[in-house]
């Protein structure tokens, strides 16, 4: 008998042992469910899958009464929109800061120990403060969730372009590179796949602070809905959100990885 | 033409003594090799030429000209490893040289300048037996291979002086003599001034037309650090006819 360390799934078998604690998860949620409606049948907790896609399809495929929108889509859209911007600005700002501390010692003298401090702030503590300099729109909730990730990425940043031999540093300028040069062909380029890397793990805090923000002051939105239902006890929407929530960071996750596999093939360890 | 001259040079590290008043006078073509014991400043003396360290007394000059405190083009360097970009295959590699030569704002060139220095750097991967392997990635390269892109990285920017840190001391015995004879011809067909730092007593005697030694004479038990390292022998090598040469490095 071989080590546990040295015995290695199938593909099949890989696969099979993947989708089983989905399975075990969905199987006892319906066991459990059936357990608590045939108690009582107005039981709101657990309520069964027929009831969860009734609900959904009343929420993705018709139109609001009040506001005539199709209130799933909206919700989406304008969560999409929010984290998104959110995203663009905080991986531009990473990166400016990113170079100029990394790369220049004396913009790091400048800069560094106000991003760690400002790193170090909670977010959510000056959520009131955002709320009241910028107002209740769109941009105290993109700004919270940039103020929330943008300093974290740029630090790690920062130490990516460290990490960068020395060795390299000095073959460029003795190839003649100026700074400028130095930033453009040799850390940039470097540094596209870490930025990819450093967003995918401060998805998680984005969708957090989105949905912080859309629960507090929001009129549409993934988080906004959650919570809103959340006073009627209604699982029947929260759950199928939630789904939706994990499926839609899932598959942003997925493809960043796939595009750092597909732009930065130089990047990707050797098989 | 690339004289060198190193003129009372003291490296000190606070109390620590680490080079002691180095005074040499490198002559044109030279190929210098320089061994010693670790720790006894081979490194330290090639930084200061390179421009990454900066002498903490005396002076050097290149040509009767101080050489500028930070690295540039007149000194092209190869490390034992790391000195070649991961990002780029290897023409971009050889290639990065000449773009940045030309394209002082974007770092590329486009049109008839670029397909110049393409004809170039494929030259130069022509020339060091690397031309089969252009588009790939340093990584998928072995020791031999990134050493040959990376000498033919620096020298196709035709450096006055190339600062060799044991280029070939983590290379296959067998790689290592290919690797000598590449040096000597690039040697040769370029007229530059060679340093190249070594802890391989035969290979510094087979390749150098003047070799030094580094060490320690001076030793204080009490304080280990007060004295520095010199240069102990400083040989002329006898200019060997290219065959013997050969003869030597595969021996």
């Amino acid at each position: 008998m071989r080590r546990l360390i040295n015995q290695h799934p199938g593909r099949g078998s890989a696969l099979a042992l993947g989708v089983l604690p989905f399975i075990v998860l969905l199987v006892s949620y319906v066991l459990a469910s059936q357990v608590r409606l045939a108690e009582n049948p107005h039981d709101k907790l657990l309520p069964s899958l027929g009831t969860i896609a009734d609900t959904f399809h009343s929420y993705a495929f018709e139109e609001d009464r009040r506001s005539g929108n199709v209130l799933f889509w909206a919700d989406t859209w304008a969560s999409l929109k929010r984290i998104g911007a959110a995203l663009a600005i905080s991986a531009v700002l990473a990166m400016l800061l990113a170079v100029g501390i990394g790369v220049v010692p004396r913009l790091r003298a400048l800069l560094s120990p106000l991003l760690n401090t400002v790193a170090m702030i909670p977010p959510l503590a000056i959520l009131p403060v955002l709320f009241i300099v910028l107002g209740l729109e769109e941009t105290s909730k993109i700004a919270l969730i940039v103020i929330g990730i943008a300093p974290c990425v740029a630090r790690d940043l920062a130490l990516r372009v460290g990490e960068l031999p020395k060795e390299q540093i000095i073959k460029a300028q003795t190839l003649g590179a100026s700074t400028w040069q130095l930033i453009l062909r040799v850390v940039l380029p470097q540094l596209w796949p870490r930025l990819i890397d450093a967003m995918r793990l401060a998805m998680g805090s984005a969708w957090l602070f989105l949905i912080a923000a859309e629960a507090i002051a929001s009129t549409e939105g993934l988080g906004y809905r959650i919570f809103l239902v959340r006073r009627y006890l209604a699982m029947d929407v929260i759950l199928p959100y939630v789904i939706w929530i994990t499926l839609l960071a899932v598959f942003a996750d997925l493809a960043l990885r796939l595009l750092r596999a597909k732009a930065f093939r130089w990047a990707e360890p050797e098989r | 033409m690339a004289t060198v001259s190193v003129r009372n040079v003291w490296k000190e590290y606070g109390p620590q003594v680490v080079l002691e008043n180095l005074r040499l006078e490198i002559a044109d073509h030279e190929f210098v090799t320089i061994i010693g014991a670790s720790g006894c400043g081979k490194t330290t003396f090639l930084k200061m030429l390179l421009g990454m360290e900066q002498p903490t007394r005396g002076q050097i000059l290149i040509d009767g000209q101080p050489i500028r405190p930070e690295p540039d083009p007149d000194r092209g360097v190869v490390f034992q490893r790391y000195s070649s970009f991961p990002h780029l295959t290897v023409f971009e590699n050889v290639m990065l040289g000449l773009e940045l030569k030309r394209a002082r704002f974007a770092g590329r060139l486009f049109g008839g300048a670029r397909r110049a220095a393409r004809d170039a750097a494929l030259a130069m991967l022509e020339s060091v037996g690397l031309a089969h392997a252009r588009d790939r990635y340093p990584a998928q390269l072995s020791g031999g291979m990134q050493q040959r892109m990376s000498i033919a990285q620096a020298v196709i920017c035709r450096p006055k002086i190339l600062l060799l840190d044991e280029p070939f001391g983590a290379l296959d015995p067998g790689v290592t003599a290919d690797m000598h004879q590449l040096i000597l011809r690039l040697w040769a067909e370029n007229r530059m001034t060679i340093f190249m730092v070594s802890h391989d007593i035969q290979e510094s005697f087979a390749l150098g037309t003047r070799l030094l030694t580094f060490d320690k004479i001076r030793h204080d038990p009490q304080a280990p650090e007060a004295y520095g390292a010199r240069v102990t022998y400083d040989m002329p090598l006898a200019r060997k006819s290219g065959e013997t040469m050969s003869a030597a490095t595969t021996a």
